[in-house]
Parts: C-alpha cells; structure tokens; sequence
C-alpha cells in the first residue's frame, strides 16, 4: 500500500560558512533583480535595465542627489539604531515615528517659542535637551506600564504614536504661519535661530552625527555591561533574573535611550533638515527603521546597507515617475519583492531543502 | 522493521539500519542512553516521521506508514511521555475524539468499561480529565490507543511521572495486555523496570541497533554495558559526611503562585554543610518553588530562609532578597535550575557569553570584562570534556548533556557554600550522569551544603545522606537515605493531606 507523501524534505542546516551563506545572499539579489525585471515588463513593457538605470541615476545621478540621499540613509539608519536596544530587548516597540515627531514638536517648541530670546548655540543645546526628554518620556511610559503591569508594549506604543500626532496637529494650529495656513512653514527663515550650522556643505552634519551614533550602538550593545544586559533579557527573562539583573529597570533604561535616540533625529530633522514641522515629517520612517533593525539582525553595519538599499529604491523611485511616466508606487512594487527575496533567503540559510527520493524504492 | 534509517540534516543520522522483530504477545524493551534513537526509531512506527530508507513488515506485508492515521488503521498506537488529552473533556469523550463515525457516548463508554474490566485499568469514563492523576491520565492514553483496536502499544518512557506503586500497576496491566496477545513496546531508562516487566531487551547505541538479549539472561551490568558499549561502574560513591553543621534553615515557608494557589505549605527543613540533602517528590509537588524562593527567585509569603555563616556562624535572612542582593551579601549560592536555557544558560550565547551570566556585573567602568570568563569556558571545555567547536558556539545547539556540562561546571566554579540543583541528570546519559554525581559528591567533601532535587529513587537513596519528601507542597516527611528504602520513600511521596505528621 503506498502512499502519496510530501515532495519536498525540509531539514535543518548546519551553521554554513561564511562564504557559502554570502553566495546565496548574492545570487538570491541577482535572482530578485532578474525577477522585478521581469514583472517590470510584463506590466510596463519597459526596459527593466532602463528602470533600474533611471532609479540610480535618480538616486545617484549628480552631486546634489548623492547629497540628498546620503543623507536620507543617515536619517533611517539613525531610526534605525534608535530602535535596535528595545528590540534586541525583545520590546516590541513601534513607536519610532511618535518617539521621532514628539522630538520634532520639542525642537519647534524651543525655536518658536525662544527664537529670539536665545543666541543660536544656547537655543540649540536647549531645542536638544527638550527633545530628548520628550522622547524619552514617549519611551518612558510604555515601559514602565510594561515592567509594572505587564501591558502589551505594541498597542501601547502604537497607541503613543497617535497622541504625538494629535499634538503636533494641535501645535502646528496654533503656530501656523500666516493664519488660516494650516501649516508653520519654515521657522525663523530669516534670523535662522536654532538652526543646526552647516559643515562643510548642508548633508554633512546629519551624517556625521549618524556615523558617531553607529559606532556607539555597536560597541554600547557588543561591549558594554549594559548590551549584555539587554542580550540577556532579550533571550529570557527568567535567565535574566536568575543572573541578578533587573529586569523592569533594564526594560525601562533601555527604552528611555530609544526614545531619547528618536527624538534626537527628530531633533536634527526639524533643527537640521527641514526647519519646520508637520504631523507628516518622519514619514513611516519610524516603522521602515524596525525593517532594516530586524533584516540587519541587528548589526549596525548591516543597517547601513539595508538602509542605503532602501533610500536608493525610494529615491530612484521619484524619478522612475517622472522620467518613465510611471507610477510611484511601481518603485514600491520593486521594493517589495526585493525585501521579500531578502527576507526568504533566510529561510534557505537556515534550513536545506531536497527532494524526496522516489517511495518505489521503498516498496 | 528492516534496514531503517533517518537522518536529520546532513550530519545527524538519528537511526542507521536499524532492524528489529516484535512478536505477538511480548513485551519488548526498547533500551538505549539519551539520542541513541529511541524515540525516533518509534515515532516512524507510529507515522509521525517517515523513514529515509528502510521498510517497515507487519504480518510479513510490506506497509507505509505516512501518518499517524496509517498507524492507527495498521493497529500501532503510542503512548507519548506528554499527554494529548482535552482537560474539560471526561475521559471517554477524550478515548473518541477525532474518531470518525456517529457520536454516541452511551456506547462508548459501554466499551471503555469493557476494555478496563478485560485489563484491569482503574478508572472512571465519566470523569473529567482535571480531576486525574497523572497515572490515571496515562490510563486514559492506553485505553485510548487499546480503543481505537491496537494490536501494538508503544511506550515510551510511560514510567517517568509514576510513583513505585503505580509503576507496579502499569506492569500488572501490560502483563494482561500481552497475556491478550498484544505486543507491546515499552522506551526506559530504568534498567530494574526492563528486567521486571519485559521478555526481551532490544539494544540501540547511536542510533545502531546493537542487539537483543531474553531478559532472563540478562542483568543491570550486562545491560549497560551493552548500552554504553564499555564496562562502566554503577555503584555512586558516597562517602560519609565529614563535619556537618547547619547551613540554611528553612522555618515554615509558604508560597502561593501567581494565581493564588498554594504551592509550598509551612515547610521547614535544615541543609547542613558536608551533606548531600536530597529532595524527592512526583513532579509538581512544590519542588521548584522551594528551590526558587531559597535562590530569591520566588515571593515568600510566609516563613524564613535562614543563611548560616560557615566560619562566624552569623545567621542572615535571606527572605525579601533577590539573587543579586544575596550574593552581594556574601552568599555564595549556586543554583542549578531545572530549566537549563530558559533559566540557567542564554541558549544563543557561547561558553563564554554563559559564564558572563554570573560574573557580568564584576569590574569597574561599563565594559565587560571578558577576560576571566573565557578563561573560565575554556578551563570548563577541557577538564569536564564538553564537546563543542569553540566557546563561542551558541549552548543552545549542544546536546543535552553538554549544556549541563556547561551549567554544572559554571556554578561549581562559584566555589559556593550552597549548591542547589534541580533534576541535575535528567535527560542525561550514564556516563555524564555519574560524572555529575561525583562532582557533586566533591562538592560536599569540600564542606559544602548540596541540594540535590531528583526524580529517580534509586539515585536519591545512593547519592544522598538524607532526603525530604514533598507532597503537595508540604514536608511529608526527612528521612536517613542509607536506612530507608524505596517503598518507604514512594508511600511518603504520595502521602495523602490527611494524615498530618509533622515532620
């Protein structure tokens, strides 16, 4: 009596080496590149090397854009950091794009409202300050009502989200520019109070800051008894308690400097980048940052590339819809099926899938 | 079965043509140390995982079994270590659920009692599974399969949760079984259960089947040799205890879990340094909290946890502390938890990352200190020959006896006072389970206080100088573990509330 069985044998690897794993990362990208090119003609009947051309000369393509999108990496790569300790922590904090505008909201409030009070650098260190403790209040609450009561820390930060936005609807009526806008506008245009300076060109500050900001995030987690502290209740807090750590002050350390470390690129995008505020600044950026925390496995090194790809697809993508006469959302397209390429190649690093011997044999 | 084998992965081969032959109306042992491939070996039998090569014969016909349904039909039914059983559901609702066919209960339970009377199982059909013991749930599970028209019951390692006494009732009733012309399997550690119950032992050592001996030629030395492939000692050394003096008082401790419930009822004992105090119960009877609330891990609510100095004999209460307080208060107690990685280890750290989990917060400044630990795993790695490819390789990937290695080897290095352990060789084959043992004898000549929670009898009443009884969280009684015997030990173990004596 035979009978039928599964095809596929799925069974667990051993850790592959390093070079291995590397080439099935590569050819599954390629594989990815090769796949969005051929969905970009069967539905636009377009060129896929054109379209590919087109993203990187919109990303790439003059010193300016180079600029611009080097300094969109620093941005999400700098969200990206923020929320990397509440995660490796197993916090399931989505709450970045509320820790990110509160700190936004801090910073307008201190230019609007001392912007001539001030000198510049005071009114800095001061915008600074008051960001960081917003966010950090923002990252304050859901912990300790976590460590306390044990409230589920994603509905509650979800939820913190929604109060920053309200507030900063609520602000930016108050401050409108002119009246009846609906908008601020740019703060201090003229007297540029507050404003961070310029070094070297207008990209570069936020850049530098990031890059110090991986540097710490790396040896802060890798090196310091704080990281090991957070590895440790990530993995259980029992183990964790068991080795005397606290763990309703771990938790709620942890998210302090996340949402401090939000608010702070908060600060440097309304201070630094934009120098204005709307309930729309950070732009999902907040959630796009725990993608790349996640698909990095934390690394700050690999948020680095997991960030510039993104940035890259977005960038290019504006230009695909005007250049091209698509659709913005046709770069979207190609994002996604390239993340979900991404991501599936974990699943054939992990695990070997063969086919089934013929079950003849067996009879 | 013929030739089978299965591997997982490349490397793993779980079993390597295996052959073996049951015959109508035996009771066949299926012995073998931990990842021999016992219960892989069954778990094909049973349809739960499919042979890589290899044919499986039932009444000399060829068969594939794909699933456990095909298992069921072919008439081989398995009676897991964990049970599958609806707690709400009485326990002939349990015997016919996933049955096809229409419903009809009265009739059911007509043949439940049927099949209890013709065996002599000793339950009720109508009562709910949460009112069970775990020996009657067990029952429940055998009437399920015998239900269900099995000519094959498969057990694996059924007696695990049974008291001595209930252990006899199992082998009474599987002796009526095969008197009925079933055959039955039967997956064990304990090599006094093999030579009670069966007719033949079947060997497996690394997933090779190494033979098969009639049980009356057999004995436990023979066995383990067989088993382990070399000769080995089976005797523990216990050395008498040298300068014994109280360590820890434990004085009416009452706790209740988090949902009110009461686990630990005003019990009080003493651990005296120099001794090996174990502590024996069924599974669940409070000895976890007990060990808990010593180590700081577990709300007292009542009652005290008294620490006695060795050299000054100042006595320090330790209830309200958590761990970190008790070691910063110059206690140096080690504690070997039940649950390894979820507790003990963090399973995707190394060696290294492990020790860490006791020396972390040591050194000034807020770096780690990395140094010493690694020292640590690698003097661990060689003298209690763990087998791993670094120190850095994630502990959750060794096999069992290697992440106990690991564990065992951390908190003796603590060089602490108290040593407490949890279920230390479960899971555990021979060899390392005596290398545990002797390391914990070591530990008490060296004048420290062990606690040594264990389930099997044999080992308590050999390693130990003296044993507490749990049952139902209570003390049921302390006795001496060179004059008392098993029986003595079990009737205790399952002492009913009533008969109240303090001990």
């Amino acid at each position: 009596m035979l009978k039928k069985q599964s095809l596929f044998q799925i069974s667990k690897r051993d850790a592959l080496p390093l070079p291995k794993a590397l080439a099935i990362r590569g050819g599954i990208l390629l594989l990815a590149l090769i796949f969005c090119g051929l969905i970009t003609t069967i539905l636009t009947g377009q060129n896929p090397i054109n379209v590919y051309g087109t993203i990187l000369s919109g990303a790439f393509g003059t010193s300016r854009r180079i600029g611009v999108t080097a300094r969109n990496v620093a941005v999400l790569l700098g969200l990206s950091l923020a929320v990397t300790p509440a995660f490796k922590m197993r916090f399931w904090n989505i709450g970045a794009e509320g820790q990110t505008l509160i700190g936004c909201l801090a910073t307008t409030a201190c230019m609007i409202l001392l912007g001539n009070k001030l000198s510049t650098p005071l009114l800095i260190l001061v915008s600074l300050a008051a960001s960081l403790v917003a966010g950090a209040i923002w990252g304050f609450l859901p912990a300790f009502f976590k460590a306390k009561w044990n409230t589920n820390e994603t509905l509650f930060t979800l939820m913190m989200n929604y109060i920053a936005m309200q507030l900063a609807s609520y602000f930016i009526i108050i401050w409108e520019v002119p009246k009846g806008a609906g908008k601020i506008g740019v703060i201090n245009q003229s007297s540029q109070a507050g404003w961070l300076p310029v070094v070297g060109n207008e990209y570069l500050l936020p850049i530098l800051i990031v890059a110090l900001m991986t540097g710490f995030m790396y040896i802060y987690l890798q090196y310091s008894k704080h990281g090991y502290e957070i590895a440790v209740v990530g993995e259980s807090q029992r183990t964790a308690s068991y080795a005397g750590i606290k763990v309703d002050r771990v938790i709620i350390r942890t998210m302090v400097l996340s949402g401090a470390l939000c608010a702070m690129m908060g600060f440097i995008m309304t201070s630094g980048i934009d120098h204005t505020l709307t309930t729309t600044i950070v732009d999902g950026r907040g959630f796009t940052a725990v993608m790349v925390s996640w698909m990095s496995k934390f690394n700050p090194f690999i948020m680095i590339a997991a960030s510039l790809l993104l940035v890259t697809m977005d960038r290019g993508a504006s230009e695909v819809s005007s250049s091209l006469g698509l659709n913005h959302s046709f770069a979207d397209i190609l994002t996604g099926i390239i993340l979900f390429f991404i991501i599936a190649t974990e699943f054939f690093i992990t695990y070997k899938v063969t086919l089934r011997k013929s079950s003849k044999k067996e009879a | 079965m013929e030739n089978i084998t299965k591997r997982f992965g490349s490397k793993v081969i779980a079993n390597k043509n295996v052959s073996l032959e049951l015959y109508e109306g035996e009771i066949l042992s299926l012995l073998g140390e931990n990842g021999s491939g016992k219960t892989t070996l069954m778990n094909m039998l049973s349809g739960i995982y499919f042979p890589d090569e290899g044919q499986i014969y039932i009444h000399d016909k060829p068969v594939t079994i794909s699933s456990p349904k095909d298992a069921f039909d072919l008439g081989i039914g398995m009676i897991h270590q964990h049970f599958k059983l609806v707690d709400l559901f009485t326990a002939t609702e349990n015997i016919i659920l996933g049955l096809e066919g229409k419903l009809d209960l009265n009739n059911a339970r007509k043949k439940v009692k049927d099949i209890c009377e013709k065996y002599g199982f000793d339950i009720d059909p109508d009562m709910k599974i949460y009112d069970m013991s775990v020996s009657q749930k067990q029952t429940v599970e055998i009437v399920k399969v015998l239900y269900r028209g099995a000519d094959i019951l498969i057990l694996d390692e059924p007696t695990a949760v049974l008291t001595p006494q209930e252990t006899d009732k199992l082998f009474a009733v599987m002796r009526n079984m095969k008197a009925d012309g079933k055959s039955l399997i039967i997956i064990t550690h304990k090599l006094h259960e093999v030579l009670e119950v069966s007719d033949r032992v079947a060997v497996l050592r690394k997933g090779e089947y190494i033979g098969d001996v009639m049980t009356a030629d057999a004995n436990q030395q023979s066995l383990t040799d067989m088993m382990v492939g070399h000769s080995v000692t089976l005797n523990i050394n216990r050395p008498d205890p040298v300068n014994v003096t109280p360590r820890l008082k434990v004085e009416g401790l009452t706790v209740f879990d988090e949902l009110g419930v009461k686990r630990l009822d005003n019990v009080s004992f003493t651990v005296n340094a120099g001794e090996v105090l174990g502590v024996a119960g069924i599974a669940g009877s409070g000895q976890r909290e007990l060990l808990e609330s010593i180590a700081g891990l577990y709300p007292i609510k009542s009652g005290s946890v008294t620490y006695i100095e060795p050299e000054s004999g100042v006595e320090k209460n330790l209830v309200g502390m958590d761990p970190m307080d008790i070691r910063k208060s110059g206690v140096a107690m080690s504690f070997v938890p039940e649950d390894r990685l979820g507790m003990g280890l963090v399973g995707s750290m190394g060696m290294t990352g492990n020790m860490m989990l006791r020396s972390w917060r040591k050194g000034k400044g807020v770096f780690l200190n990395r140094k010493d630990p690694e020292a640590l795993a690698q003097r661990i790695w060689q003298e209690l020959e763990v087998v791993t490819p670094s120190t850095s390789f994630p502990v959750r990937r060794m096999s069992g006896g290697n992440v106990q290695k690991v564990l065992v080897g951390r908190e003796i290095a603590q060089q602490p006072s108290v040593l407490m352990t949890a279920y230390a060789v479960r899971g555990l084959d021979i060899n390392t389970s005596y290398t545990i043992y002797n390391l914990l004898t070591e530990q008490k000549m060296k004048g420290v206080a062990v606690v040594y929670v264990g389930e099997d009898l044999d080992v308590l009443l050999e390693l130990c100088d003296r044993i507490v009884v749990l049952c139902g969280g209570q003390v049921s009684g302390i006795v001496d573990a060179r004059s008392t015997d098993k029986r003595a030990v079990g009737a205790l173990m399952t002492r009913v509330e009533g008969g109240k004596v303090d001990a």
